[in-house]
């Protein structure tokens, strides 16, 4: 196992480090005043307490308690419909766009609660990047996908040095740098899929949440990408939800087993962690017969 | 399933591969109906156009676009009408693009999904059938008498936004709603507000959809005469409009072919009418082409 990285607690300056002077201090992420301290993993990015998602009355996720330490990628595995998007998207408030999803429990973020009411889910999703299933550049070019993050968030500074520097970060610049401004769109599947991660690290964010970002692509883009992660590793917390079990074992330090959990009696299914640990436990020395079965092949 | 020799199961198989009879005069026959009601449309509309290029084809000339209108059928023109109507576009235009199009981001991009919403969604749509008389007598009501500005192009205007407004809010949503969600959920995951996410990434997609949808509400604008007339157009008037005297009293195209078709002699009631329907229908097409074209050259990016 990894030992987490043990780096000094952020203060709150920290947290604008590359950032422009679009904001002040006070409207970034607040400490909620009184919330006691919380220590299990040391210094993690995460740590989420009793995490539920309904989308209305439908449970998605029921009473998810984990933590994610820095600098190490986690993975989320499972079947499907077992609520692994909807977990991973909580860490950003990508739930908000839900219309009626409601989430219960505390998601905690470098201390601060994503949820307190005065944090600004905007900020939290610059500090959180999130790389999607399906590639999903900007019908723009190579170059504007990559600039549109940097100057929402006010970046004053060389843009192009940028630029290079977020693609080259993901291995991409070879292969596009004699022409930034043709269309994002004539990239292959594999190509977008890179340009979309660097369009996440042009914004330097904290986490990158990765929702299957392997799956829409043939095996050897997905080497590329998961080449990627490993390197990305080094700056990033990178949270990867991934249907294949391979890849959980390939690239991701720890790993939590999700499955359908479906109580006859009060008729309700919801997703749940079954079991949470370093990947190499859960996939050699797994405790709930559950999670064997299904690393095994057995279900899923 | 029962046990039949070979060659008695493959006789079966071939009989049950004929046709019965009756069928394929019955199909026929639906078919035959299916095509006829296609062609009833076509065959009068290619009649009408036809009638029309006959009977107006011999009066357009370059001098019928530049006089104004007169008693005699061979000096009469159709100048004040045809910038009566360039000017009542372009100002609907101006009017209804922004008012329409902000609905359209509104109800598809910041509207919480509420009663209220509801109420407003289905009130536009129903608004799209309501007779176009009936706009005009609201724009009479209220910009002619109320705001005091008379039979004026603005008030006539007013009349064609009230009446295109709903049409075009519906197709400007349509064009938003075709844009993917994935667009939107890559810039809000890279810290762009939803504001901006709207302005930079949505819009730039929608926007030959909104163009194509603001012209084709347009086209259905050009040819309306009960609104204008009823909100001041006059029938003859012996100068330009342009759009922006919008307080000027103003003549238009389809004000000005009742005009001609009402009137006794021939030659105005056949003639001169047909030739001045000739014009509508060219800058009708002309529009039409434009939106055709646009939907065209952005579809299937997607």
């Amino acid at each position: 196992m990894p030992t987490p990285q043990v780096s000094t607690p952020l203060d709150t300056d920290d947290w604008v480090r590359a950032e422009g002077a679009r904001r002040p201090t006070e409207d970034l992420l607040r400490h909620r005043p009184g919330a006691p301290p919380h220590h299990v993993v040391e210094d993690p990015v995460f740590a989420l307490q009793h995490v539920t998602v309904r989308y209305g009355t439908v449970t998605a996720v029921r009473d998810v308690s984990l933590e994610i330490p820095r600098n190490e990628i986690v993975a989320l595995i499972g079947p499907s419909g077992c609520g692994k998007s909807t977990l991973l998207r909580c860490l950003n408030r990508m739930n908000d766009l839900v219309p009626d999803a409601r989430v219960e429990g505390e998601v905690r973020y470098n201390g601060h609660d994503v949820y307190a009411s005065d944090v600004d889910p905007v900020e939290v999703r610059r500090r959180i990047g999130m790389v999607f299933q399906k590639p999903n550049p900007f019908p723009k070019s190579v170059y504007e996908n990559i600039a549109f993050g940097p100057r929402v968030n006010g970046h004053r500074g060389d843009l192009d040095a940028l630029v290079e520097r977020s693609l080259r970060a993901a291995a991409l610049w070879d292969e596009v740098k004699d022409n930034l401004n043709g269309s994002a769109l004539a990239l292959s599947g594999g190509q977008q899929q890179r340009l979309c991660i660097a369009r996440t690290i042009a914004v330097e964010p904290d986490v990158i949440l990765m929702d299957e970002p392997c799956s829409a692509l043939d095996p050897i883009a997905t080497l590329k990408i998961e080449d990627l992660m490993r390197q990305l590793r080094e700056r990033y917390t990178i949270v990867v939800v991934t249907h294949n079990m391979q890849q959980a074992a390939r690239v991701s330090d720890r790993t939590a087993f999700l499955t359908l959990d479906v109580d006859e009696d009060r008729g309700e299914r919801a997703g749940i962690v079954v079991e949470y640990d370093t990947t190499e436990r859960i996939f050699t020395q797994a405790v709930d017969e559950r999670t064997e079965a299904y690393i095994t092949g057995r279900f899923g | 399933m029962s046990l039949s020799t070979p060659a008695r199961s493959a006789a079966h198989a071939v009989a049950i591969l004929r046709r019965p009879r009756g069928r394929t005069a019955k199909e026929r026959a639906f078919q035959s109906v299916l095509f006829l009601a296609t062609i009833v449309g076509v065959v009068v509309l290619g009649a009408l156009l036809v009638e029309v290029l006959r009977d107006g084809a011999g009066r357009l000339e370059w001098r019928f676009l530049t006089n104004y209108t007169s008693r005699f059928a061979d000096r009469t023109g159709i100048l004040a009408g045809l910038t009566g109507t360039l000017s009542l576009m372009a100002i609907t235009a101006l009017l209804s693009f922004p008012i329409g199009v902000g609905a359209a981001i509104y109800l598809e991009e910041f509207a919480p999904d509420n009663r209220f919403t509801r109420l407003m969604q289905v009130n536009i749509a129903n608004l799209a059938g309501v007779p176009s008389v009936v706009y005009g007598l609201l724009a009479a009501g209220i910009f002619v008498y109320l705001l005091g500005f008379g039979g004026a192009l603005i008030s006539g205007a007013m009349a064609l936004t009230l009446l295109i407004l709903p049409v075009l809010i519906v197709a400007a949503r349509e064009a938003i709603r075709a844009v993917p969600s994935s667009i939107r959920e890559a810039g809000l995951a890279l810290g762009a507000t939803p504001w901006q996410v709207t302005s930079r990434q949505v819009m730039p997609v929608a926007m030959p959809g909104i163009l194509t949808g603001t012209i084709l509400a347009l086209s259905r604008a050009i040819g309306e005469a009960a609104p204008i007339l009823v909100a001041g157009a006059v029938f003859s008037r012996r100068a330009t409009s342009e759009p922006w005297r919008i307080l000027e009293a103003f003549a238009a195209l389809p004000v000005q072919i009742f005009d001609f078709a009402r009137r006794p002699q021939q030659a105005f009631q056949v003639e001169v009418a047909a030739a001045a329907i000739l014009v509508l229908l060219g800058a009708l097409l002309v529009m039409n082409t434009v939106a055709i074209v646009l939907r065209n050259r952005y579809m299937g990016r997607w």
